[in-house]
């Protein structure tokens, strides 16, 4: 990389997080003003997007080459009270926790205690959304069954197709108008709420081009100051550019860069959607732009090159806006999951792997930052040269690109029925989430506990951990004949749990698009406009809602021993086995040996062991797929769990599979750590046994050690392994490289590996802002797993 | 018909091409001092203890060494990986021990093999009636072939063996024009002298573009715990591993002969 790009590389790995008062104070300013009284929520939140657009503080640079940031200045990162509101209490926590900490000034804490904190006390998103959720999901949400992905944030989850690269917003205005102008009064029951969406539409598009125009003034200005000529020039090109984007369509690479960037940062300002938005399919959205300009000779490849870079260091300054109250004391990630999707397939359904495909690998690997993730889409339609290529940034140890199926990812989307079309256009974001990218509105609802529900099970309904009875009494186990009574009295808890969820996501769904709609997003979403309906309102094409099943490996590996001990061999009685749970395995030692050695597990190809995870899987499966959600959407599931089998593993005593009260899950649909010994082969065999096809993303990670790779075909054998995976129909894989030797020296001298990044699950992060449970986790999986 | 076989390790990588999956047949008619597997030399199954590991407290277990398989049970086995071996031009290496003690038992399976059309290694010592080994070879796509002495008094010290059958054996196959990847464990002391090194340069000069690949396996001493376990007296006991990197200048002179050298694998 050149030295400019090494100074913005640079200056963005050092920025300080810290939180930024700058937006809470303007929203509200807004909402106490005149202008919002009696408006419909949807032109209320366009205006207060636009009261946002034209007064927050613009950032330039030195050097920069894409401009726009969320906040006043890199990682300075801004709240939003309408959403959920941050105590006092909360900014101190943010400001004195040991890992992913944001820096509280004086100036944030002040705003806060006295302007933003009396105005919105009792009126955020979230206090609204707790009064009214009935007890049971209380009862439920408080022992860890499932979390709340809307809680804190809003529904957010998509990606964009490639509109912005045809159309400036003046173009989606004049699509907006002509709407306003057709509604029928008359015969359309609703034409009075399109009539609100579509003006909140249009003023929204409005704000974002007065941004951009600002921009446009401030580079002149600078350009005018400027005494280097060649970057006077280079600023009045920009300020030419951020006049013609994003109220026209884009002519250049840069323009192309520079639209979707301030798209991207009016996104993340109206609201906080989870999770971050991002481009897609940035290879097949930038091609054309690439290749015209090689062409008439107005690009080089290192003006790409170095384009991209600064656009990826963009991403890099945008932290994850951090949550509250409990959460903000458990460590998170600042990663917010834009995901970059290459390769893949065109809609047409031929390889659409390019020369800008490589050319953007370069980047990633050069670049090595967090943020955005990245990912390749390998269709078996693929060369082999492009898994290699990215199998060798893999190598790196780097936790990036994270690998997909393609062909999975168009038959998942099949099956939920999207064209073929928008099925082949799509890809994977936040984690491992199949979406129809520019079409589909798919909001994660939270991640559910399966093996909970076990223990629920076993105790007649009843959370050990509490004494308080928040499930279904079906029956005690004492009295099941089979393990069929047991698989009945699961599936009936399961439902019971999943009702809980649905409902709730119901509630909440419906608060959002009452009080917090999203019309500046919707202008981006196919088919928002044309049906006058906002994004978290049934506007786009598809809606899908998911609800994320964690746990697999634990929960199939305790359902295994009860089948192989209790009802199978009879080595063991059902009030032993409950005993010992009780007892956390103390004083049951050698029960606690048989359950962890001698019992069938996940993960090594055994179908004793499989058979259970396929039944959980349907289980779960059918209590979820094809619900109806409140706005129209459908229920789907998949399977991840970013870190939550961390606290969904604190929230269980000892289980049947022999790990103790308190121990992470597993994560994903991988194997329980430790429980795999038939090697990486056998993992993925077991891992394909559940129906892929049925859920939209799986994750599987798996570990190396650096060693394998001293072996010059390890590249072509690893590719072997993706692939074979792929054609069983698995839906991801992820590498991660490290030996367990560095992430134990990592733990001990942190300030030694600051750049260490490790896979987590579905996302990279640095090792030091791991909490050390999940760090030992990782060093743990990376012993048992490295080959 | 039923084989006695110790381990079957998926994955493996090094025992041939692509993804592999390699049966550990029982039973060697060699005792190298440098044996890996002591546990596979004795024909039959036996005892053996495992320790196992549990919250600080250690689990002894009994348990054979050496099971009793049928060819479609194993061939069961063999095929759960099929869709590796297709994508990476896998397939399955019997190794041991020597595989070729159970010379009928190999052929079954390895005509099962070839009948769904799996890639077929067989990894052997090449001490074997030369009878069985011919049959063998028609059912085996590729060779990895032990060669650890030339001498054969050294020969006879270090496996108790001659290497008189095991040549004449080499000849055959590499005339027969079998693909053979020669296997050349670099024990350091026994077979790393001058004497050793011009007799492996002078054979492999003599083959030159008959023999694929010559794999040079620096000692390890990943056996130690083995023979402890089993209460076998190992001779290498006090002997250090070799590191990879030291083989460089032998592998640069036996290149001279034409030959491609592989450390490792
Ligand atoms: S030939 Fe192989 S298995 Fe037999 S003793 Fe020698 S090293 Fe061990």
């Amino acid at each position: 990389m050149n030295t400019r790009v090494q100074k913005l590389r640079e200056e963005s790995l050092n920025a300080v997080n810290k939180l930024s008062p700058e937006r809470a104070l303007l929203v509200t300013a807004f909402y106490r003003s005149e202008k919002a009284a009696g408006l419909s929520a949807p032109v209320t939140r366009a205006l207060c997007f636009e009261h946002i657009m034209k007064n927050k503080a613009l950032w330039l640079g030195d050097g920069e080459l894409i401009v726009g940031e969320r906040g006043p200045a890199p990682k300075a990162t801004p709240t939003y009270p309408e959403v959920a509101l941050h105590s006092l209490e909360d900014l101190k926590v943010l400001d004195s926790r040991p890992k992913v900490s944001f820096k509280v000034d004086e100036e944030m804490l002040s705003a806060y205690r006295d302007v933003v904190i009396p105005f919105w006390k009792g009126k955020s998103n979230r206090e609204k959304m707790m009064t009214l959720l009935p007890r049971e999901w209380h009862d439920a949400y408080e022992a860890g069954i499932f979390t709340e992905f809307q809680e804190q944030r809003s529904p957010g989850h998509t990606v964009l197709g490639d509109k912005i690269y045809h159309k400036g917003l003046t173009d989606l205005i004049k699509e907006v108008r002509l709407n306003l102008e057709s509604l029928d009064y008359i015969n359309d029951p609703e034409a009075f709420e399109k009539r609100e969406e579509l003006t909140a539409m249009e003023i929204a598009a409005r704000a974002l081009i007065s941004y951009a125009n600002r921009y446009a003034v401030l580079l002149d200005e600078k350009a005018e100051a400027e005494t280097n000529q060649e970057r006077k020039k280079e600023l009045l090109e920009m300020a030419q550019i951020c006049r013609n984007v994003p109220a026209y369509a884009p002519r250049t690479f840069h323009e192309a860069l520079q639209y979707y960037w301030f798209v991207h940062v009016g996104v993340i300002s109206e609201v906080n959607p989870w999770d971050s938005f991002n481009p897609g399919r940035l290879d097949q959205h930038l091609w054309p732009f690439y290749r015209k300009g090689l062409e008439d000779g107005t690009l080089t490849e290192e003006r790409a090159r170095e384009l991209l870079q600064a656009f990826w260091v963009k991403f890099n300054n945008h932290p994850a806006p951090p949550k509250i109250g409990v959460t903000a004391l458990e460590s998170n990630t600042y990663t917010d999951f834009a995901l970059i999707n290459l390769g893949g397939v065109k809609a047409d359904g031929s390889d659409a792997v390019n020369e800008l495909t490589y050319l953007i690998l370069d980047v990633i690997e050069e670049m090595r930052l967090l943020q955005p993730s990245s990912m390749v889409q390998v269709s078996k339609k693929n060369p082999d040269a492009f898994l290699y290529r990215a199998l060798k940034i893999v190598k790196t140890g780097f936790g990036q690109p994270s690998i997909f199926n393609t062909d999975a990812i168009v038959q998942e989307l099949l099956r939920q029925g999207k064209s073929l079309e928008d099925a082949r256009n799509g890809g994977a974001s936040g984690c491992v989430e199949a979406g129809a990218f520019g079409k589909e509105a798919y909001i994660l609802t939270g991640y559910f506990n399966l093996p909970k529900i076990l223990e629920i099970t076993l105790n007649n309904g009843v959370d050990p951990r509490t004494g308080k009875k928040i499930g279904l009494e079906t029956g005690n186990p004492s009295g099941f004949t089979s393990f069929d009574d047991l698989l009945k009295a699961y599936q009936q808890q399961l439902r019971h749990f999943i009702d809980i969820k649905i409902a709730g996501n119901n509630l909440i769904e419906r608060l959002f698009a009452k009080n917090i709609p999203t019309p500046f997003l919707s202008l981006f979403i196919d088919d928002c406009i044309a049906k006058g309906k906002d994004y978290i309102n049934g506007g786009p094409r598809y809606n899908t809602s998911y609800i994320q099943g964690v746990g697999l490996g634990s929960i199939t590996d305790s359902l295994t021993a009860l089948k192989y001990h209790v009802f199978d061999k009879k080595d063991v009685s059902i009030q032993l086995m409950l005993e010992a749970l009780r007892a956390n395995f103390a004083g049951f030692e050698d029960l606690h040996h048989k359950l962890v050695y001698e019992t069938p597990k996940y993960g090594n190809d055994d179908d004793y062991a499989d058979e259970q995870a396929r039944i959980v899987f349907n289980m779960f499966f059918e209590a979820v797929d094809g619900r109806p959600t409140a706005r129209g959407a459908t229920f789907r599931i998949n399977m991840l769990p970013t870190t939550s089998h961390v606290y969904f593993g604190s929230v269980i005593g000892a289980l049947p599979d022999g790990r103790k009260a308190g121990i992470p899950l597993s994560e994903g649909i991988s194997p329980v750590q430790g429980a795999d010994t038939h090697g990486p082969t056998a993992v993925l065999k077991s891992a394909a046994k559940i129906d892929h096809l049925k859920t939209g993303g799986t994750l599987l990670n798996q570990k190396f050690s650096p060693d394998f790779f001293r072996d010059e075909t390890a590249i072509q054998k690893l590719g072997s392994l993706v692939r074979s995976y792929f054609r069983l129909d698995g839906h991801h894989i992820q590498y991660n490289v490290v030996s367990a030797e560095t992430l134990r020296d990592a733990q001990k001298h942190p300030e030694k590996y600051r750049d260490l990044i490790v896979r987590v699950a579905g996302y990279s992060d640095y090792f030091n802002d791991l909490g050390e449970d999940l760090q030992n986790e990782i060093i743990r999986r990376t012993e048992h797993e490295g080959v | 018909m039923k084989g006695v076989i110790f381990e079957i390790r998926r994955f493996t990588v090094h025992d041939g091409p692509g993804i592999r999956t390699t049966v550990f047949m029982k039973g060697c008619p060699l005792s190298c001092w440098w044996c890996h597997n002591p546990e596979g030399q004795f024909p039959q199954p036996e005892p053996w203890t495992r320790t196992e590991k549990l919250d600080g407290k250690v689990f002894e277990k009994q348990m054979i060494i050496g099971q009793e398989w049928t060819a479609s049970d194993l061939m069961t086995e063999i095929l759960k990986d099929r869709v590796f071996f297709d994508e990476s031009g896998g397939g399955v290496t019997f190794s041991g021990g020597e595989p070729l003690m159970q010379p009928a038992f190999l052929m079954e399976i390895l005509s099962l093999c070839h009948k769904h059309g799996i890639h077929t290694a067989v990894d052997t010592s090449g001490f074997s009636p030369t009878e069985d080994l011919m049959k063998i070879a028609a059912l085996t796509d590729l060779f990895l072939y032990d060669l650890k002495l030339l001498d054969d008094k050294l020969h006879v010290k270090y496996t108790g063996v001659s290497n008189r059958l095991i040549l004449e054996n080499l000849h055959l196959l590499l005339d027969l024009g079998k693909p053979v990847w020669l296997r050349h464990p670099v024990i350091p002391g026994i077979n790393d002298t001058f004497g050793e090194k011009e007799r492996l340069k002078e054979l492999l000069k003599q083959f030159s573009g008959k023999i694929s690949v010559i794999n040079l396996l620096p000692y390890h001493s990943i056996a130690m715990n083995k023979y402890r376990k089993a209460g076998r007296t190992n001779y290498l006991e006090s002997l250090k591993d070799l590191p990879a990197s030291d083989l460089q200048p032998m592998a640069d002179e036996l290149e001279e002969t034409g030959v491609k050298v592989i450390i490792g694998g």
